[in-house]
């Protein structure tokens, strides 16, 4: 998300869900649509079946959303900002950008049409392996649409270049005029039900609620009083990917782990694995003793969203209700019963009623989410912003003005992934998820049925690969990269492309993230999972 | 303009706008025609001919799913040739197959001999899976019709019950096509159709195999859709009758697109789900949203605090792991300071849960180290 808090001040998905049937083009990239966000997929074969909507997929799988695509680009692993950078110099250099929005509402135009001019469709075509030809009628396609929408999802971010790649897609976004403007933004994709709640509610190392920087003081000095304590923190906080290497170094001595499973969905997960045994103390509260529970000294139970009241907040910005349909098991509790246990008895009494009293005082302290009540999202829930009661929320953000004020474009050099094929590993490896299964599985490995249609690991490989490597079906290989081994069933599929091949990582027994590179982006932090060498061979 | 476009139902004037049908200008106007096969957001198809209206000067009945409004048409839904119209139909709908929610007949005879057959292919003896949730039995109670009055047509396709979601019981099937418009309009994703001709029509997936061969992804859309009780989830059928749940609205607990779901609860367990109609998902959901709720009643829920001692796991009381939880935080905080403490937050938890981790971590750790897995 910094990517976009960069170009545009404000890191989310600028338009709703209900406004990708409103496109004319829709560019969908390093988002397998239709099997991580079906529903939402749905609406993009909608546009493309019923309104004439023309659909772009850049993806180095052939996925199923590549059947209802008028153009399928097929980029070589972490080129993204090559093939980006192409498209803005074909629309630059045919006169094909909107002037008028490029000269009122962005700034550093001049710096990106000097880094791009070396972007040619042919130079490209080296890079990325798009044909020069395919890569020019998409930039056409894309910029003579008077609404042109972007999807992207972790298949853009997850890299050592993820907040290289999302600024290029700003950037492309904005030469086109496609921005402020139903039917147009940026949209980046959430994975998970509330990532976006998570964010918004200062679940980060830099910031407070609504993204108050904890380095700005008068924020600081607001939660101060709202909260009665004194002397909160300035100095921004750890990320995840570097909370574990200091565990391993033994600066982090205790960690509270909440809802979460690194052990299966971290990269690189035997470095993990070691990081978590040199705590003096470790907490996790979760609804299943995971695979990071096991590693716990206090675990505690908690209820799932049948068992509590709340509010999600979506991946276009909506916050909506969850509300307790049956009792929960046992003698779990709610997350922010617990923790508040836990901070009253550390001195610091913390005492809510019910959920409601929580997101009452969360209104106070989050300019954003001001204006909503759970009243008001009863029947249907709101966009933020939403800064007061007769507000009636922002479906669609940056219209006639950025909230940085002008459009930041970005002038960024094409750099390869951290990690190269040699000889010994000569197959490149990308990750993701499966249909039937979600995350690492602690939930839907619970239903029979979906577990049926998706029993284990298994890699995608291309047909020529297969025959290459003399694999059949179903045969059990073993995958290698660098950092360690798994094994697996061979799936032979039109979907993988000769040269890649793909796991999920949902499974804990043959864990892809055993294999991945933890290399970092340097903004974002995020690990390079969508890129690593491996070989496969017979077991 | 507007003077212009005004059409006489029942004897009251609407205004509408040029291109709406008949049903949708009476459906705004709260003038009940009843459907079958009409789907809100499909091209509407006329194929049942429930929705049959009579238009004055027209040669025949009208189906208003299907018939645009036009300037001063006169039309009448209740009328004796619709209501005529519409018994017939519904006549040979419960005729041609395994509607056995009594409405049938009133022959003791011949519907135990009806019944015995339905058991036969059904492989129960219970009343229609659906009964009391099927549009087909709604609308015999409203034109009190039976089935009798037409011999009943045997069964020509066995059900299919090899995938592990859906129960396709074509006996119970009125070919009104919704299932198809949900598959192919609705979610796109073709994986059904008409198949064969006449009375050996049949809905098929990829050229007549199991859904679990074919193009098929679980969305569930068709059985939501399903008037009648040819389209049931596996686990629902026969369990689950819809007078025995409570309905709670909520939100998806899966990817970020946040449907919402209705969770059909029935001594508290979830035993269903459907999606509600309202954004962002209009009633859509995936194969996860809709069948991927048993872990809420999973054995393996954790329902104890748990103390690891000497390498093992013991329960404890929350009295007790709350207070070493507080005492060890308290002791490493003051030892190392805030920042030797790190928490992740959740992006599967609420707002609420994730703000209260958020100021337990800068209010009484003292440390901004806070993160979830959203770059995961």
């Amino acid at each position: 998300m910094a990517g976009l808090a960069a170009a545009f001040g404000s890191g989310a998905m600028t338009n709703t869900i209900d406004c990708i049937e409103k496109a004319d083009v829709i560019l969908v990239t390093g988002s397998n649509t239709t099997e991580n966000h079906p529903v939402l997929s749905s609406f993009v074969k909608r546009a493309v079946k019923f309104k004439d909507t023309k659909l772009i997929v850049v993806d180095p799988r052939r996925i199923k959303l590549v059947e209802h695509a008028h153009k399928y680009l097929r980029q070589n692993l972490g080129t993204d900002v090559a093939w980006i950078n192409g498209m803005i110099y074909v629309i630059i250099n045919e006169g094909l950008y909107d002037k008028k929005f490029v000269e009122e509402r962005t700034e550093n135009f001049e710096e990106l049409k000097k880094v791009v001019e070396k972007y040619k469709p042919d130079y490209v075509e080296q890079i990325t392996g798009i044909p020069a030809r395919d890569l020019t009628e998409a930039a056409r396609m894309f910029a003579n649409a008077e609404r042109g929408s972007i999807l992207y999802c972790m298949g853009i971010t997850q890299h050592t270049t993820g907040t290289d790649n999302v600024k290029s897609l700003a950037n492309l976004a904005m030469v086109c005029g496609h921005m402020g403007i139903e039917g147009g933004g940026v949209n980046p994709l959430r994975g998970q039900n509330n990532v976006q709640g998570a964010c918004d509610m200062g679940g980060l190392p830099n910031v407070f609620t609504a993204y108050q920087a904890v380095t700005d003081e008068a924020a600081r000095k607001k939660l101060e009083a709202a909260w009665g304590v004194e002397n909160l923190s300035a100095k921004p906080g750890l990320v995840v990917t570097d909370m574990i290497p200091k565990a391993h170094a033994g600066e982090i001595k205790a960690m509270y782990i909440i809802g979460e499973n690194p052990l299966v969905s971290d990269a690189d997960l035997s470095h993990v694995e070691d990081s978590l045994k040199h705590l003096d103390f470790l907490v996790v509260q979760d609804i299943f003793l995971t695979e990071t529970a096991q590693y716990a000294d206090v675990v505690f139970p908690s209820t799932c969203f049948a068992e509590k009241d709340g509010t999600f907040s979506n991946t276009e910005r909506r916050v909506q209700r969850v509300r307790k349909a049956v009792e929960s098991p046992g003698e779990t509790k709610d997350d922010w019963w617990i923790t508040c246990e836990i901070g009253t008895r550390m001195g610091f009494e913390m005492k809510y009623q019910n959920s409601e009293e929580i997101f009452e005082e969360i209104r106070t302290v989050t300019p954003s989410y001001a204006g909503i009540t759970y009243e008001r999202i009863n029947e249907e829930g709101i966009h933020w912003p939403c800064p007061n009661i007769e507000h009636p929320g922002t479906p669609i953000l940056h219209i006639g003005k950025f909230t940085r004020g002008k459009g930041m474009l970005h002038a960024i050099e094409y750099i390869p992934p951290a990690e190269q094929t040699d000889k010994e590993y000569p197959l490149y490896l990308t990750t993701g998820r499966n249909l039937y299964q979600y995350h690492t599985g602690t939930m839907t490995m619970k239903t029979e049925g979906l577990n049926e249609r998706a029993p284990g690991t298994y890699v995608e490989i291309s047909p020529p690969d297969a025959v290459k490597l003399d694999l059949i079906d179903g045969q059990k290989v073993k995958v290698a990269s660098r950092r360690g081994e798994i094994e697996a069933d061979v799936k032979v599929s039109d979907k993988a492309v000769t040269g890649t091949v793909f796991l999920p990582f949902h499974f804990a027994d043959a864990a892809a993230n055993r294999l991945t590179n933890s290399a970092l982006d340097p903004v974002s932090k995020i690990p390079e999972f969508k890129v690593c060498a491996v070989k496969v061979s017979k077991t | 303009m507007a003077e212009k476009n005004i059409i006489t139902i029942n004897g009251n004037e609407f205004a509408f706008d040029p291109g709406e049908t008949v049903l949708e200008v009476a459906q705004r106007n709260s003038v009940d025609i009843p459907t079958l096969c009409h789907l809100k957001g499909a091209t509407p198809t006329g194929a049942c001919r429930v929705c049959v209206v009579e238009v004055e000067g027209a040669r025949s009945l009208m189906a208003s799913c299907a018939t645009p409004a036009s300037n001063k048409m006169v039309v009448r839904t209740e009328s004796k040739p619709v209501v005529e119209a519409r018994r017939l139909i519904i006549q040979l709908l419960l005729s041609s197959g395994n509607h056995n929610c009594a409405v049938r007949g009133s022959d003791d005879k011949d519907w135990t001999r009806f019944q015995l057959n339905v058991q036969k292919d059904d492989g129960s003896a219970e009343l229609c899976p659906v009964w009391g949730d099927c549009r087909l039995q709604d609308l015999a109670y409203r034109y009190q019709v039976s089935g009798d009055m037409f011999p009943a047509t045997g069964t020509r396709y066995p059900m299919e019950t090899v995938n592990p979601f859906i129960v396709r019981d074509f006996s119970r099937c009125i070919q009104c096509g919704r299932c198809v418009q949900a598959c192919n309009d609705i979610q796109v994703n073709n994986a059904i159709n008409f198949g064969y001709r006449g009375a050996e029509a049949k809905i098929i997936a990829s050229g007549d195999r199991p859904l679990k061969d074919s193009d098929c992804v679980f969305c569930g859309e068709c059985v939501q859709v399903c008037p009648v009780g040819a389209l049931v989830e596996k686990d629902v059928r026969y369990r689950v009758r819809p007078w025995e749940t409570e309905k709670i609205r909520t939100t998806c607990s899966y990817c970020g697109v946040g449907c919402q779901l209705e969770l059909h609860v029935k001594n508290n367990q979830v035993v269903k789900v459907n999606g509600a109609d309202v954004a962002p998902n209009h009633g859509s959901l995936c194969v996860k949203g809709r069948f991927g709720f048993n872990f809420i009643n999973s054995p393996e829920r954790l329902t104890k605090p748990l103390i690891k001692e000497n390498g093992k796991f013991k329960e404890a009381s929350w009295e007790e792991a709350l207070d070493l939880v507080a005492k060890k935080l308290s002791e490493i905080k003051a030892n190392h300071g805030g920042d030797s403490i790190g928490v992740l937050t959740s992006a599967r938890m609420t707002n609420e849960d994730n703000y209260i981790a958020h100021k337990f971590t800068r209010a009484v750790l003292k440390t901004n180290n806070i993160d979830h897995c959203a770059r995961l």
